[in-house]
C-alpha cells in the first residue's frame, strides 16, 4: 500500500503519546503471562536434558519413573512425529532428541506428574545410556577438516566440495570489480573479528498450558511471538489439523526473536494427549539458557580500501556463522547487511553457516546483522583513525541514498541514512568535548524490516466504539499504535478503540511478531480495514439519504453528502450510523488481508562516549545517543523505547554478554548471575532522536523500528574502547579481562 | 514431606495457607493464593521479577521459604492500587511508557515503592543502584528512571 502522498496529511492522533490500553493490567499484576494460568486437573511436566555436548542415545529406560506414584506420563523422542519438511523436522528433533543429543541441554525425555516435585523426582528415575561423542563448539574449529561431525548430509548444493561436513550453507552477494577497487585505495585495512553467542535474555521463561480432548481437539496457551506459527508447527508435529488446535498467545514477557519458534509446546501437547489431562510446562532459567535462544557465534574477516580523502573504493567480507546444531540461514542476513550503509562501486561478501554442538539458533533482533556490521564499522573506524578523518564525515561521504544499488542487490528507495548521519553530526553530543581518558565511538546500523502475512478485522459497535482484532502478540506497545492508527483513519477518539490480540480460531493467519513488522504491517492492514468500514458506512448513509454511494465522502469521523448533494443533509457521525446499523443492513465491519511488502529499510547512527579503567579493563558508558529513521513515529514513546532498549541490549552484547563453553562442551554460565545483562546502574540515560523520513510503502509512512537499534552499539562501543586504549579490539564481548589483556599487550 | 500451616497477612488481608517445607514464598503466592503478579524470571534471586515486601523489607520471594512468612506482613504488586485508584508509581509507569513487555514491571514497582518510602527524593544514581537488582530487558531503564522520579516528585508535593 503506497504512501498517501496525494494529500498533505495533518495527523491528529498518530504521533501523540496516549496511555497504552494494556497499561493498567501490566502495572497491577493483572496481565496474564505464559506461566500465570492453571486448569482444573492440571499436571506439571519437567524435561530431562542431556548433560553432554554430543552423545549417542543408546537407550532410555523410563519404567522406574512411570511406576512412581503421581507420575501420569513419560515421553521421549519416539513419541513425536518426524515431519517430512526439513525445517519442521529440525524443530521436532530440537524439541526432543531422537538418536543423538546434539548439545548440552538438549531435551531427551519429559515427565508429567501431579506435582512439580514429583515430576522433578521422576526425572532422576529415568535412565539414559549415552555414548559420548567428540564435540565442537567453536565456529572456526568446526570448519576444520577432521572436526567432529555434528550432523551428516545437511550441506546444501551451494556449499563447495572439500569443505568440512559441518558447513551447511554458503552465500555470496555483491557487485563491481574488487581488484580494481582495492587498486584505487590509498590505504587498505584487513582484520578478523569474533563475536560470542548471546541470548535474547527475555525475563519471562517459556511457559505453556496444553489440553487435548479425547475427540482430538486441543487448546494451547503459551507465551509466543506468533500463535499461528505455533499452530502450524505443533499441528504438524502432532499430526493434527490446524482447525482442531486453538492457540492463544498469553501476554509475552519479552521475546526479541527468541519466541519465534517452539520448544516446550509440542511436549505439553503430546503429554496432554497421552495423559488426558491439561499439562503445564514452565522452563527454568537454566533451561532457557541451555536450550533456547542464542544468536549465532561468528568469525568474520573484513577488508576495506579507502582513499586519503575518505572515499571507500572496495569492501570485502567473509563471514563464518554458527547457528548451533542445526542448519541455519542467518549468515545470509549478515552477508547482505554488512555493507548496506555504503554506496560502493565494488563490494563482495561471502557467508558460510557451520554446525556446532550448541543450541539451535533463534532470531535475536536484526538476526545476523549486528555481527557483520560490527566488523565492517570497526574497519571503517580504523581507516578513519589512520587517515585522520572524521568518522561521521567519512560515513556521510559514502552513505547509501535513494538510487544507490545496495551491496545486496536492490536499489534503495527513500531512505534516511544521510539525514540520520547529519542529525548526529549536528547534535550537541558530537560537539561535546571529551576529557582525558575518554573516547567517542560511532557506528551506523541497518536492518531490512519485513511485512508479511497480516489479517485484521475492525468491528463498528452500535454505541459508536470500535474493536480491532489483530493477530500479533503485543511485545512493546503495539496495541496502542494500532489503536492510534484506527482512530486516526476513522476520525474518532483513541479511547473509543479497543485492540485485542486474537487466538488462532478467531482470525486469519498472521506471521509472527518479528522483522519489525507489526506497526508497519498490522498498521497498514488496520488502516485498510478502517477504509473498508468507511466505505460501508458511507453506503449506509447514502441509503438513509436516498443518494448514490459515490455521492458520500468520509471526513472528520462522519459521512458527508458530497458533490451536487453537498449540504443537502447534515453529516452522520460514525456513532449515528452505527446506532441505526440494524435498520440499514446489519452490523458494520471492515477487514483487510494482505501479504505486505514495502516495509522500507531502516538506518540508525549511534554515538557513545566511554572511558576504560586502565587498572581493571572495565568500560563505563558515559553518554549514549541514538539517531534513527522511524518513518512516521506512530507512538513516539514506544519508538524511543525500542531505540533505547535495543541500544542497551547492544551495549550488553558489546561489553559483557557471552555464552561460555567449557572444554567439556557444557555451557558454564546458564544464569543471570554469570550471564550478565545490563542493569540500571551500568547505564546513563539513552537519548533517542527520531527522524521521520516517510516510508513510501505505507499509507502513513511508517517504518519498522524495533531491530535496527541493536546493530550499531557493538561497533560504536568497540570503536570507542579501541580509541580509548589505543589498541584495535577484534573480539566481543569487551569484558574487563579481555580489555585488560589488550592494554597490557600494547 | 508433611505440609506446614502458615498464617500471614498479604496486602493487609489475613491469609492462611499450607505449604511444603521446601516451597518458596513465590510459589505459595502464585500457586496457593493466586497472586500471579510476582513473576519467576530466574528462581535464583538474580532478576528481581519476584520482588515483594516482607515486613517492609524488599526481598526476592523466590529466595524466601513460604514457611518463613509465618506471622509476617507481605506486600505484593496486587496491593499497590487502592480503591481510590492507581498508586502514583503505577500511573507514572503508564504515563512515561516505562514498560514494554511488562513482565519485570510488578517487581520494579514494588522495589521502587520501597525506595521512595526510605528516600522520597532520590538522585537518578540512587534510583539506578536501588533498582540494579531488577532486570528489565526491554526499556534500557531510561524511562523507568524518569517514571520513578516523576512519581517521587508527585508524592513529595502531595
Amino acid at each position: 500500500m503506497a504512501f498517501d502522498s496525494h494529500e498533505k496529511r495533518q495527523f491528529k492522533q498518530v504521533g501523540t503519546r496516549p496511555p497504552r490500553p494494556d497499561g493498567v493490567d501490566k502495572v497491577t499484576g493483572r496481565a496474564q503471562y505464559g506461566a500465570d494460568v492453571t486448569a482444573p486437573g492440571m499436571l506439571t511436566a519437567r524435561i530431562l536434558r542431556s548433560p553432554h555436548a554430543h552423545a549417542r542415545i543408546v537407550s532410555i529406560d523410563t519404567s522406574e519413573a512411570e511406576a512412581m506414584a503421581g507420575v501420569k506420563g513419560v515421553v521421549t523422542g519416539r513419541d513425536f512425529a518426524l515431519p517430512e519438511d526439513a525445517g519442521l523436522a529440525d524443530i521436532a528433533v530440537n524439541v526432543m532428541a531422537r538418536d543423538k543429543a546434539l548439545y548440552d541441554g538438549h531435551a531427551v525425555a519429559a515427565v508429567a506428574a501431579v506435582s512439580p516435585a514429583i515430576a522433578k523426582a521422576a526425572l532422576k528415575a529415568i535412565k539414559v545410556q549415552y555414548e559420548v561423542l567428540p564435540h565442537v563448539t567453536d565456529v572456526d574449529a568446526a570448519m576444520q577438516p577432521g572436526a567432529p561431525v555434528v550432523l551428516e548430509g545437511r550441506a546444501l548444493e551451494s556449499v563447495p566440495a572439500g569443505m568440512s561436513v559441518n558447513v551447511t550453507h554458503a552465500s555470496e552477494f555483491g557487485h563491481g570489480d574488487l581488484a580494481a577497487g582495492f587498486a584505487k585505495a590509498d590505504r587498505i585495512v584487513e582484520r578478523s573479528f569474533k563475536t560470542a553467542a548471546t541470548h535474547q535474555g527475555y525475563i519471562e521463561p517459556h511457559a505453556c498450558l496444553a489440553s487435548v480432548t479425547v475427540d482430538g481437539k486441543a487448546d494451547l496457551w503459551c507465551c509466543t511471538q506468533g500463535q499461528f506459527m505455533v499452530r502450524t508447527v505443533c499441528a504438524a508435529l502432532m499430526g493434527m489439523e490446524a482447525s482442531q488446535l486453538r492457540v492463544t498467545a498469553s501476554e509475552i514477557g519479552g521475546g526479541f526473536g527468541g519466541k519465534t519458534t517452539v520448544f516446550i509446546e509440542p511436549v505439553a501437547l503430546v503429554l496432554a494427549r497421552k495423559t488426558g489431562r491439561p499439562v503445564k510446562i514452565t522452563m527454568t532459567r537454566d533451561e532457557v539458557f541451555r536450550a533456547t535462544g542464542p544468536t549465532v557465534s561468528t568469525s568474520i574477516d573484513v577488508k576495506i580500501g579507502m582513499t586519503k580523502d575518505g572515499r571507500i573504493t572496495a569492501g570485502e567480507a567473509r563471514l563464518r556463522y554458527s547457528g548451533g546444531a542445526f542448519p541455519c540461514g542467518t549468515v545470509d542476513m549478515g552477508a547482505m547487511a554488512a555493507f548496506a550503509a555504503y554506496d560502493l562501486e565494488a563490494v563482495r561478501t561471502q557467508g558460510w553457516n557451520v554446525l556446532t554442538n550448541r543450541p539451535k539458533e533463534a532470531a535475536y533482533r536484526a538476526p545476523g546483522a549486528p555481527q557483520a556490521i560490527y566488523a565492517v564499522e570497526s574497519v571503517v573506524d580504523e581507516l578513519c583513525q589512520i587517515l585522520k578523518l572524521d568518522p561521521l564525515d567519512v560515513r556521510i561521504r559514502n552513505a547509501a541514498k535513494k538510487g544507490t544499488k545496495s551491496s545486496y542487490g536492490p536499489v534503495f528507495d527513500d531512505i534516511g541514512l544521510l539525514a540520520t548521519l547529519e542529525a548526529a553530526k549536528a547534535h550537541p553530543h558530537y560537539k561535546a568535548p571529551l576529557k582525558p581518558g575518554q573516547a567517542r565511538g560511532v557506528s551506523c546500523g541497518f536492518w531490512f524490516n519485513f511485512g508479511g502475512n497480516t489479517c485484521v478485522s475492525l468491528n463498528v459497535n452500535t454505541d459508536g466504539t470500535v474493536g480491532v482484532t489483530e493477530g500479533n502478540p503485543d511485545i512493546g506497545g503495539s496495541r496502542a499504535s494500532i489503536s492510534l492508527m484506527a482512530a486516526e483513519e476513522l476520525g474518532i477518539p483513541y479511547d473509543k478503540v479497543r485492540t485485542i490480540v486474537a487466538d488462532t480460531a478467531s482470525l486469519g493467519y498472521n506471521d509472527v511478531t518479528d522483522g519489525s513488522r507489526v506497526t508497519f504491517s498490522v498498521g497498514l492492514a488496520t488502516i485498510a480495514a478502517a477504509r473498508d468500514a468507511k466505505v460501508k458506512m458511507c453506503a449506509r448513509a447514502a441509503k438513509i439519504w436516498g443518494i448514490d454511494d459515490e455521492a458520500v465522502e468520509w471526513k472528520d469521523g462522519a459521512a458527508w453528502p458530497a458533490g451536487p448533494n453537498a449540504g443537502q443533509f447534515p453529516p452522520m457521525s460514525l456513532a449515528e450510523i452505527a446506532a441505526v446499523s440494524f435498520q440499514t443492513g446489519g452490523p458494520i465491519a471492515g477487514h483487510h488481508e494482505v501479504n505486505a511488502d514495502g516495509a522500507g529499510v531502516s538506518f540508525g547512527v549511534h554515538l557513545c562516549d566511554l572511558e576504560v579503567d586502565p587498572e581493571t579493563g572495565k568500560t563505563t558508558i558515559l553518554r549514549y545517543s541514538v539517531f534513527q529513521d522511524a518513518g512516521k513515529a506512530v507512538h513516539p514513546d514506544y519508538v524511543e523505547g525500542q531505540m533505547q532498549g535495543g541500544a542497551v541490549q547492544g551495549i550488553g552484547w558489546a561489553l559483557n554478554e557471552e555464552y561460555i563453553y567449557g572444554r567439556d562442551g557444557r555451557l558454564q554460565n546458564p544464569g543471570f548471575l554469570d550471564y550478565r545483562v545490563p542493569v540500571a546502574s551500568d547505564l546513563p540515560m539513552i537519548e533517542a532522536v527520531i527522524l521521520e523520513i516517510p516510508n513510501p510503502g505505507h499509507p502513513y509512512g511508517v517504518r519498522g523500528v524495533g531491530e535496527t537499534p541493536i546493530v550499531p552499539p557493538l561497533a560504536a562501543i568497540s570503536n570507542g574502547v579501541s580509541r580509548a586504549v589505543g589498541v584495535r579490539m577484534q573480539e566481543l564481548p569487551l569484558s574487563p579481562p579481555r580489555v585488560l589483556k589488550a592494554i597490557k599487550a600494547a | 514431606m508433611s505440609s506446614i500451616s502458615v498464617s500471614t497477612t498479604v496486602n493487609g488481608d489475613p491469609v492462611d495457607f499450607v505449604c511444603t517445607p521446601d516451597e518458596s514464598l513465590l510459589d505459595a503466592l502464585r500457586n496457593r493464593m493466586g497472586l500471579t503478579g510476582a513473576k519467576e524470571g530466574c528462581g535464583t534471586g538474580d532478576c528481581g521479577a519476584c520482588s515483594v515486601l516482607l515486613n517492609g523489607r524488599l526481598v526476592c520471594s523466590c529466595l524466601v521459604l513460604a514457611a518463613e512468612a509465618e506471622g509476617a506482613e507481605i506486600a505484593t504488586v496486587e496491593g499497590m492500587a487502592g480503591p481510590e485508584g492507581l498508586h502514583p508509581l503505577q500511573r507514572a509507569f503508564i504515563d512515561h511508557a516505562a514498560l514494554q513487555c511488562g513482565v519485570c514491571t510488578p517487581g520494579i514497582l514494588v522495589a521502587a515503592k520501597a525506595l521512595l518510602e526510605k528516600n522520597p527524593d532520590p538522585s537518578d544514581e540512587e534510583v539506578r543502584y536501588w533498582l540494579a537488582g531488577n532486570l528489565c530487558r526491554c526499556t534500557g531503564y531510561d524511562k523507568i528512571v524518569r517514571a520513578v522520579q516523576a512519581a517521587a516528585a508527585e508524592m513529595r508535593s502531595a
